[in-house]
């Protein structure tokens, strides 16, 4: 029943055996294990799930793994390049933008959908960007900064 | 709902102190150092009186060596010089790993680097009731402080005896111990190397003062923020094992429906389908979650719902359903409310309600089973982690010692993972399909199967005289529960009582239990208690407050907050509350706006004056401090669970609605770090305030006060 299906994940290229209607996100958790993506509602309502597809953040809950054939994915994992973490992850970490951390991930991936559209997003457009990410920890306020922060760090250097 | 009663009792809101027993024993030495190497280990046996809840009646295992229930925690200094703490406390967010591990280097002498803390695993931590009352900083900080001082001076002696010198003049820093005369110094490494040297230890002697802390106090950055920002972390919902199934389970439509009808013809035809049927315990397990998902929706039920209560009847549910004779211990009486009432010029009387709230901790409940030989091991994200152990092995009818419980760092849980639901779910699977299966509940299922944090009402008579003394405070709270109760105000004529209700919704613990409740009601009356004695609020609780660590945090606050503040706008109010729970102090300061044309409104800025003693970690304090304001508006606003007949009607992110970035105002957090007093827990206390200091701005910017939380589920429209 499954047909076998290719995606690019990272920079990868996986063959995929799961039916094209389940969600990208079981594909990656579970087919994949990338389990750096989560799952918080899978009603697309948390943003925990939250990866780049062709660059735009989306909510992987939502979208079938079908759909994801021809764009590549980019996952929380695929951030890192070279043992030198993204500058919106260093500057979650400078932050300490996280207390359970789990909805670190979806958070990060927002912020930097959003970046890559705006390189210097003002307050409101950030909060605008986030508001589909629930922190049911409160850490709000820090992750504000640290995207303000990455947003610095990025323009520094000159990205 | 009959099953549910059975089966889970809410957690007692009351911390009564008892004395542990005191017994001699010696060490399953050999063991211990078989597992972790050898080296130098210190344990604590607390002697001390410690809560109950902290040293309730169980068996503790280490590798099947039954040891003394009076160990608490332990360290270890091994060979190659790693410190290893051990504490049966979970990480949910909090960040005690980093708070007990700068402790630790700050007592051992070692860089905070080479400290790891063994966390939460019924086989290799002490025995622990669990992760709640915010209790880890209290008990854990001076119980790491006095092993890791032990150690300290084993090391020495070892040095001591090695250069055949008095250890007096030793010192030990830096992970070394040197010798200031000669010059000589040996790592700890080298010190422990070859070594199985254990010292018990009374949890009695005195303790660094904070003042002299050198790693302790400072805003050390979460251990592991890499592994976190990177997606490395495993939390439970993400671990996966070889041959793990993915378990799903058949809930009924309705709390306490019956099953009438049954046929599971075609999910069992299914390949790699198990279906278990087991009571009223119905269940998949299959290769995997699509699969799993596709075998329940083809088991076919029927099932006979039970009429009950529903949300919008259910204040006056509870006040009628109260149990008649309220027993004694739930009833504080002092001076005579008659008199008070006689003696006083303005008199209120009021009812306040509180809806019930779901927790939903963004990472729902997990479990992953696995059984080898009898044996069963679970990984879940619960707060209490040996009573899971416990329940699993009554549910399957196993010694507990054949069962391990092990907590990942989890998603947080803020009280509302207490309970092993998961597990035993996973458990059973595992045992049905002899592979290891992982059950992960949906959103849906966290928001209708999960507890809730007990609605109340809570009903309230005051007098207070023309200059604005309190003369009499009656306080009676229905159901919600008894933390914070006690009004901290000087009152002659009391009268404090807490009504026992039967349970509607499975309830349990959230953070701060009922105290939100009760300082709602509480500091939401007093501030109608200042305004007829024509009183600024503050200046009304000051005169009523001789208790001194309140007055400062509600000073500090009104300073930062700039108290009393001169109305600018439209629209625009500013509130006050304060109050005290589990050694530590709170008060906070809200302005607010509201639209009266549409309704709509908003926190502008919160000051949060906040004092625990002395502060840990500052870093994780306040993050600790604004995210329980964050949760705490949501509570205060617009959260409340909808119910009507046994379901749950609002049971989805999109319907129940939490706080978003949108909501959330401006946070200033001042700490007030007592370096002179014992470190009390955060976690709870700072969430307590928000809703009357929110509440009360709201009267004074429109003249409407609302008793009701959430105070404006739906906006606030002109009166
Ligand atoms: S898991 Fe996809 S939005 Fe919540
Ligand atoms: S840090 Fe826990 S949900 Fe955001």
């Amino acid at each position: 029943m499954a047909k076998a299906m290719e995606i690019e994940v990272n920079g990868k290229h996986y063959a995929v055996s799961y039916p094209a209607d389940t969600p990208l996100l079981d594909v990656l958790r579970d087919e994949l294990s990338l389990t750096g993506t989560k799952y918080g509602c899978g009603e697309g309502q948390c943003g925990a799930c939250t990866v780049l597809i062709g660059g735009a953040p989306k909510r992987s809950c939502q979208i079938p793994v079908s759909a994801a054939v021809a764009k590549p994915v980019t996952t929380i994992e695929g951030l890192e390049k070279e043992a030198k973490l993204h500058p919106v992850q260093q500057a979650f970490l400078d932050a300490g933008a996280f207390q359970c951390a789990f909805c670190t991930s979806g958070m990060l991936m927002s912020s930097v959908g959003l970046l890559q559209k705006n390189a210097n997003p003002k307050r409101e457009e950030i909060v605008q960007s986030l508001q589909g990410n629930i922190c049911r920890c409160g850490t709000h306020p820090r992750i504000i900064e640290a995207v303000q922060h990455a947003a610095k760090m990025m323009q520094e250097r000159g990205r | 709902m009959s099953t549910m009663k059975e089966r889970f009792a809410p957690e007692p809101e009351r911390y009564e102190f008892s004395a542990a027993p005191m017994h001699q024993f010696e060490l399953a030495r050999r063991d211990f150092f078989k597992v972790l190497g050898a080296g130098i280990a210190v344990f604590v046996v607390a002697k001390e009186a410690l809560p109950a809840q902290e040293t309730a009646a169980g068996s503790r295992s280490f590798h099947n060596e039954e040891l003394p229930k009076e160990i608490t925690s332990w360290l270890h200094v091994g060979e190659d010089g790693v410190v290893t703490g051990f504490t049966g406390k979970a990480e949910m967010g909090q960040n005690i790993r980093t708070s007990i591990s700068q402790t630790i280097a700050d007592e051992l002498r070692v860089p905070f680097e080479s400290v790891r803390l063994v966390l939460a695993d019924t086989t290799l931590t002490p025995f622990d009731a669990g992760t709640f009352g915010s209790r880890t900083t209290p008990t854990m900080t001076p119980q790491f402080r006095r092993v890791a001082e032990a150690a300290r001076n084993l090391l020495i002696g070892v040095a001591a005896k090695e250069w055949n010198v008095a250890p007096e003049g030793l010192v030990a820093a830096d992970a070394k111990v040197t010798d200031p005369t000669s010059k000589r110094s040996l790592s700890y490494a080298e010190l422990a190397r070859g070594k199985t040297l254990a010292q018990n230890l009374p949890a009695e002697d005195p303790i660094t003062p904070a003042s002299e802390w050198k790693i302790a106090g400072k805003p050390l950055p979460k251990v592991d923020g890499r592994a976190f920002v990177t997606g490395r972390h495993q939390y439970t919902s993400d671990i996966r094992l070889d041959g793990m199934l993915y378990g799903k389970v058949l809930r009924p439509p309705s709390f306490g429906a019956t099953l009438t009808s049954y046929d599971d013809t075609a999910a069992k035809a299914m390949t790699g389908v198990t279906v278990v049927r087991d009571g009223d315990f119905i269940a998949v397990a299959a290769p995997s979650a699509h699969e799993a998902q596709k075998a329940l929706d083809a088991i076919h039920t029927q099932w006979k719902e039970v009429p009950q209560v529903p949300s919008k009847e259910i204040f006056s549910h509870l006040k009628k359903n109260a149990e008649p004779s309220s027993n004694e211990r739930f009833r504080r009486q002092k001076g005579s409310l008659e008199e008070g009432l006689a003696a006083a010029a303005h008199r209120i009387d009021a009812t306040y309600n509180v809806a019930y709230i779901a927790h939903a901790p963004l990472e729902p409940r997990a479990a992953v089973a696995q059984w080898t030989d009898g044996k069963l091991a679970v990984w879940t994200g619960t707060q209490r982690p040996f009573a899971n152990r416990d329940e699993l092995a009554s549910v399957f009818h196993i010694p507990e010692s054949n069962v391990r419980v092990i907590v990942p760092d989890t998603g947080a849980a803020y009280g509302g993972k207490h309970t092993s639901d998961a597990a035993i779910e996973a458990a059973r699977l595992a045992r049905a399909t002899g592979k290891p299966v992982k059950v992960v509940w949906t959103r849906e299922e966290e928001f209708t199967w999960a507890y809730f944090r007990p609605a109340g009402v809570i009903e309230v008579s005051s007098g207070v005289t023309g200059d604005g003394k309190l003369t009499a405070w009656e306080f009676h709270n229905y159901h919600s529960g008894m933390s914070g109760i006690e009004t901290p105000y000087d009152v002659a004529n009391q009268l404090t009582q807490y009504h026992q209700v039967p349970l509607v919704l499975r309830s349990g613990s959230y953070r701060g239990l009922a105290a939100t409740a009760n300082h709602f009601a509480r500091e939401t009356h007093m501030d109608a208690l200042a305004r007829v004695a024509k009183m600024d609020s503050l200046e009304f609780r000051l005169k009523n407050l001789s208790d001194v660590r309140m007055r400062a945090v509600l000073e500090a606050a009104a300073k930062s907050c700039g108290w009393p503040r001169k109305k600018t706008q439209e629209g625009q109010g500013f509130g006050l509350a304060c109050g005290a729970e589990k050694g530590s102090y709170v008060a906070t300061c809200a302005e607010v706006a509201v639209d009266r044309a549409s309704g709509s409104v908003r926190v502008v800025r919160v000051v949060e004056a906040f004092e625990c003693g002395a502060i840990v970690n500052p870093d994780g304090l306040r993050n600790q401090v604004v995210g329980a304001i964050i949760q705490g508006l949501g509570g205060a606003l617009f959260e409340a669970v909808e119910f009507e007949n046994g379901h749950i009607k609002n049971p989805h992110f999109s319907a129940y609605r939490v706080p978003r970035f949108r909501d959330v105002p401006e946070i200033e957090a001042v700490l007030l770090d007592r370096k002179d007093l014992p470190s009390a827990g955060a976690g709870e206390t700072p969430i307590m305030t928000i809703a009357p200091a929110v509440g009360n701005a709201l009267f004074d910017a429109t003249g409407i006060r609302l008793n009701n939380l959430p105070l404006v589920p739906n906006g606030l429209r002109a009166a």
